[in-house]
């Protein structure tokens, strides 16, 4: 536990003093909003949200190793942390925090918007704080299969999308089933077991691709 | 069982596996056409258009081997990238390298067929169905293998890399495999089940096994010579290998 939150509290502050990096995938998700309301008008399905928050999330995921890479922090992180589960989980918690909460946070808005209606709205925050940090860790793989390369950007997108899709499914089915006012346990529980499985498993799969990466 | 780790430690090595495998090649092809050839006449000019489904029964004698086969690639190259990253074996590597293109090709080819019969069958070319969705899916994990080689630029670590992606990646198998099963889509639930009566017809199944059959060992002919010329690349300039081309 020390080592996820010291590796949490260390991500955290790096990434709100350069605030920037912290602020873009939120500013990527309201750019994206602006856009397709201007481009397809109002009253669209409660899932381009969805739609929007992945693709926001895939592009902050992509350099979420970008700059320990860069800096040799990450080389130290692979050699001090033992085990390396806590650690990465720390990183991602701090990652997530800063770009799939904010998102999550600020969806209602984007939901009146764009679908002209406030019914089911909170059951798409709830869908985006269960689905979104299933998306971080899952993207987490392909970001640290490619941190070696120096060239993430598109080509990890074309590695996690296809992961990416099982919790889109169960995610945009759930806000357009709750905003026509139907049942939504069964896609919440889904989307519940898919976070659970990403929780357990995707760690390692992170840890054994950075240490690739690395040469370890 | 001594054979058994003796094949295992033999497959392992390049030369070996070089050296042995080309009969295997002319083997394949030629009795994985000839089946095919058999398998496509029969089902293409021979069995007698469905009752429900008329002429366009047809085309499933090439979409449900492409679609089965399609599966099978990726589960090989799942399980050859276990092997790669436990015991690091170079061919585990070498036979992921030839076979993700492959699978590709195979996985198009199963969509393409499926669209085309879609049209007339479902009225549709396209649905947003679990099946068809993780087969696209399945095609992109291929591209993904392919894709990310190319971007490692150091050889062992592309290969590492890959390997574990590959094995990610098999999650997706399970999902396309009982996604007819677990979610209501358009697509029919398998009709061919392991210890159950088939639901179809003697006419339909005789040529769809036959072209089975035949699909599996064509593949598999084109793997291996795909796996044969990776070899001949990596090991270039190796004497093995020279005395080899000087003597055929």
């Amino acid at each position: 536990m020390r080592l996820f939150f010291t590796q949490f509290r260390r991500d955290l502050l790096v990434a709100v003093r350069s605030r920037s990096d912290a602020a873009n995938p939120l500013a990527f998700f309201v750019l994206a909003t602006v856009l397709l309301g201007l481009g397809a008008g109002a009253e669209l399905a409660p899932g381009v949200i969805w739609v929007l928050a992945l693709f926001a999330n895939v592009l902050a995921v992509e350099g979420v190793f970008r700059r320990d890479d860069d800096d040799g922090t990450l080389e130290q992180l692979l050699i001090h942390a033992q085990p390396l589960f806590p650690a990465v989980m720390g990183k991602l918690a701090a990652h997530w925090a800063l770009s799939g909460l904010p998102v999550a946070v600020l969806s209602p808005v984007a939901a009146i918007m764009l679908t002209g209606s406030t019914t089911g709205v909170g059951v798409l925050v709830l869908t985006l704080c269960i689905g979104t940090p299933a998306l971080t860790l899952l993207g987490a793989i392909g970001s640290a299969l490619t941190v070696a390369t120096g060239r993430g950007g598109l080509l990890v997108a074309v590695l996690v999308l296809p992961f990416y899709v099982p919790v889109l499914i169960f995610g945009a089915s759930a806000s357009t089933a709750a905003m026509l006012g139907d049942p939504v346990a069964f896609q919440l529980l889904a989307l519940a077991a898919l976070l659970a499985a990403s929780l357990t498993a995707a760690p390692f799969a992170v840890g054994k691709a950075l240490a690739i990466s690395q040469e370890y | 069982m001594g054979w058994i780790k003796t094949t295992f430690h033999k497959t392992g090595s390049p030369r070996w596996f070089f050296t042995g495998a080309r009969p295997w090649v002319v083997g394949l092809y030629v009795f994985g056409a000839l089946l095919i050839v058999v398998g496509s006449t029969w089902g293409l000019g021979f069995v007698p258009p469905e009752r429900l489904q008329g002429n366009s029964v047809r085309i499933l004698f090439i979409h449900a081997p492409a679609a089965h086969l399609a599966e099978a690639i990726y589960v090989s190259i799942a399980i050859a990238g276990f092997v790669f990253l436990v015991w690091r074996m170079k061919m585990a590597d070498m036979l992921i390298q030839a076979a993700a293109p492959i699978g590709f090709v195979v996985t198009v080819l199963a969509l393409a067929t499926g669209i085309i019969w879609g049209i007339p069958t479902w009225g549709t070319g396209w649905v947003w169905d679990a099946r068809t969705v993780s087969t696209l899916l399945l095609a992109f994990l291929f591209f993904g293998l392919v894709a990310l080689r190319q971007a490692i630029g150091r050889e062992d670590r592309a290969s590492r890399a890959v390997a574990l992606l590959a094995l990610v990646g098999v999650i997706n198998i399970p999902i396309i495999k009982y996604s007819v099963e677990w979610f209501t889509t358009l697509h029919q639930p398998p009709s061919i089940v392991i210890g159950e009566k088939p639901a179809i017809a003697p006419v339909f199944l005789i040529p769809l096994a036959v072209n089975v059959v035949g699909f599996y060992c064509f593949v598999a002919g084109v793997v291996i010579a795909a796996l044969r010329a990776r070899i001949a690349e990596r090991e270039a300039g190796t004497q093995w290998l020279r005395d080899w081309m000087s003597k055929s």
